[in-house]
């Protein structure tokens, strides 16, 4: 049950990086690797400010570090030309570096004894329970999100950003600048990554320099599992999809480890399998159903 | 309204495949001229086009509109004044969005985007104003991706998006070729009334002969990055197809070797 309740918790923490993941990968059509770096870049900057006595402002600033690196990969894409994963890759590259200097150049942190957002949360609601006051509170963050970006996706600005993932030429013609949107997009997104790590490191209390290996792949699996569940329909829901299965990935990890399905050093192994399938199945779904049809075809010749 | 002044252009220079698309065109468009273009494969016409557009920058000369000097803005920075529409119709729509939030983004055009709600209540009334005259029956699907419809009708909504806001030039490239004849005539029409409602200043880029000397007011003929014709009024409404190819015979010192124009041509005098 313990288990049950703190991946939970996790996956609406974790689902606020897949919300990030979505607007690049499906909103803007970029599959965008900064994520990796900006994830602990948040948990960094989070970790670091929250040891010096200020969680909130940790959560702050992390979350402007992140929505910087999204703007620097928007420009190392749109105004240097490079492609846009390469582009991802050496911003991800770069802020390892800046990672190890926010920690001090230590490789981990820890939190133990420093105030926390989720310290401060449960002490002053200590009426409930530690786990469904952070329950709860997890809830309401991931909730405020989700409401926030679909919004944005409701203003002129949102509509901007989505049109520049359909149709580049269409934009431009509408006299829209399609660097700017991406660079927006790009930095709302790893914006929301970092802000999913600054939580992590208060929640977990401790900030690890490899915590964000792998990440984007948790990323894109969530989405897609969110797909799987809801189908592929418009931006609203597709963020709530997103944020669902980051919890059903959290919850599905969290079976397979309890009932040692598999150990825990192979978790990335299979998140890049459920990935590989995820994607697959549409896939293979085309392919049976024009084999049916080609033997249809043939049925009807032969009579 | 539009003045192009000796813009030349050319394509991959120092190389040997280094080709002069535009060779010094001059022309003025006057606020209320609807210009057909006409002008066999590489004669220069879409390049003209891509140039007032923003494509690429121009190796030399001015372009102004409306008083405004273009030469050296950015595409997207043009687009505030000029509407364009290209041979494909998959070109102008996104379409994984709905009809309503194309045609909202193309109403934003020229107004500074920001977080103010992306498409109001008395939006979608207007939109409704504007498809209805389309006959298309597309006022009642606001809420349709575009992905799902027709080529014509995807054309259809692309005009209307790009006079939403009324430009101060439409650039039309051949926007009917892509189209079956039926809904071509019918968008050609569209396109006329919008043009004549509007008072927009317009060039169309054609290949067939007869609609280019009857629809507009005046034709232009381009040929090796020139403009070997510019005829209008009186000159223009005595002018007959036959006696077009034989002018053009004689200012480009060839036969007009454009398959598309004879098949065309063809097909008027049998009809």
């Amino acid at each position: 049950m313990n288990v049950i309740i703190s991946s939970f918790q996790l996956g609406l923490l974790y689902a606020l990086m897949a919300l990030g993941v979505y607007i690049a990968f499906r909103v803007l059509n970029i599959p965008d690797l900064t994520v990796d770096g900006s994830f602990t870049l948040g948990l960094a900057v989070s970790a670091v400010l929250s040891i010096h006595g200020h969680p909130y402002l940790g959560i702050l600033a992390a979350t402007a570090a992140g929505a910087l690196a999204g703007i620097c990969t928007g420009l190392l894409h749109t105004k240097v030309k490079i492609h846009a994963i390469l582009s991802g890759i050496l911003t991800m590259t770069a802020l390892y570096s800046i990672n190890l200097f926010i920690m001090g150049s230590s490789a981990n942190i820890s939190l133990m004894g420093a105030p926390t957002l989720f310290s401060r949360f449960t002490a002053t609601f200590s009426f409930m329970s530690l786990d469904i006051a952070r329950l709860a509170l997890c809830f309401v963050l991931c909730v405020i999100v989700t409401a926030l970006l679909a919004l944005l996706f409701k203003t002129k600005l949102g509509l901007s950003i989505r049109a520049t993932g359909d149709n580049e030429d269409m934009v431009r013609s509408s006299s829209i600048n399609p660097d700017f949107t991406k660079c927006v997009a790009l930095s709302v997104s790893n914006a929301c990554v970092a802000l999913s790590g600054a939580f992590i490191a208060q929640y977990q209390n401790f900030a690890d320099i490899s915590s964000g290996s792998g990440m984007i792949i948790i990323g894109l699996a969530s989405v897609i599992i969110g797909e799987a569940v809801f189908g592929k329909r418009s931006v609203t829901i597709g963020l709530i999809s997103a944020a669902v299965g980051s919890i059903a990935y959290r919850m599905i990890m969290a079976i397979a480890m309890q009932n040692k399905f598999f150990p825990t050093f192979a978790l990335k192994l299979v998140s890049a399998i459920i990935v590989v399938i995820a994607l697959a199945i549409p896939v293979i779904q085309q392919k049976m159903k024009d084999n049916k049809i080609r033997k249809e075809a043939t049925l009807h010749a032969n009579r | 309204m539009l003045t192009v002044e000796n813009v030349s252009k050319t394509f991959l220079p120092g190389t040997p495949n280094s080709r002069l698309a535009l060779n010094n065109v001059s022309l003025h468009l006057e606020a209320d001229d609807f210009v057909t273009v006409l002008g066999s494969n590489g004669a220069g016409k879409s390049t003209l086009f891509n140039a007032i557009c923003g494509n690429f920058l121009t190796d030399t000369g001015q372009i102004v509109l409306d008083g405004i000097d273009i030469t050296n803005l950015p595409e997207h920075k043009r687009a505030k004044l000029i509407g364009c529409l290209f041979q494909d119709p998959l070109k102008g729509t996104a379409p994984s969005m709905t009809i309503e939030e194309n045609l909202s983004l193309a109403y934003l055009r020229g107004t500074r985007r920001g977080f103010g709600i992306g498409i109001k209540k008395r939006d979608i009334e207007f939109f409704k104003s504007i498809l209805t005259p389309l006959g298309m029956g597309l006022e009642n699907r606001l809420k349709t991706k575009i992905g799902t419809l027709s080529g014509g009708q995807r054309q259809a909504i692309t005009l209307l998006m790009a006079t939403i806001v009324t430009p101060k030039l439409l650039l039309l490239d051949e926007h009917t070729a892509a189209l079956d004849p039926q809904t071509a005539k019918k968008v050609l029409s569209i396109t006329n009334t919008i043009v004549k409602k509007d008072h927009i200043c317009t060039m169309m880029i054609t290949h067939n002969i007869k609609s280019a000397l009857e629809i507009g007011n005046r034709t232009i003929m381009m040929d090796d990055g020139h403009i070997i014709l510019d005829i209008k009024g009186r000159q223009r409404e005595e002018m007959t197809v036959e006696k077009l190819l034989s002018l053009y015979s004689a200012e480009s010192k060839k036969g007009f070797d454009n398959d598309r124009i004879l098949l065309s041509t063809q097909k008027d005098r049998f009809s």
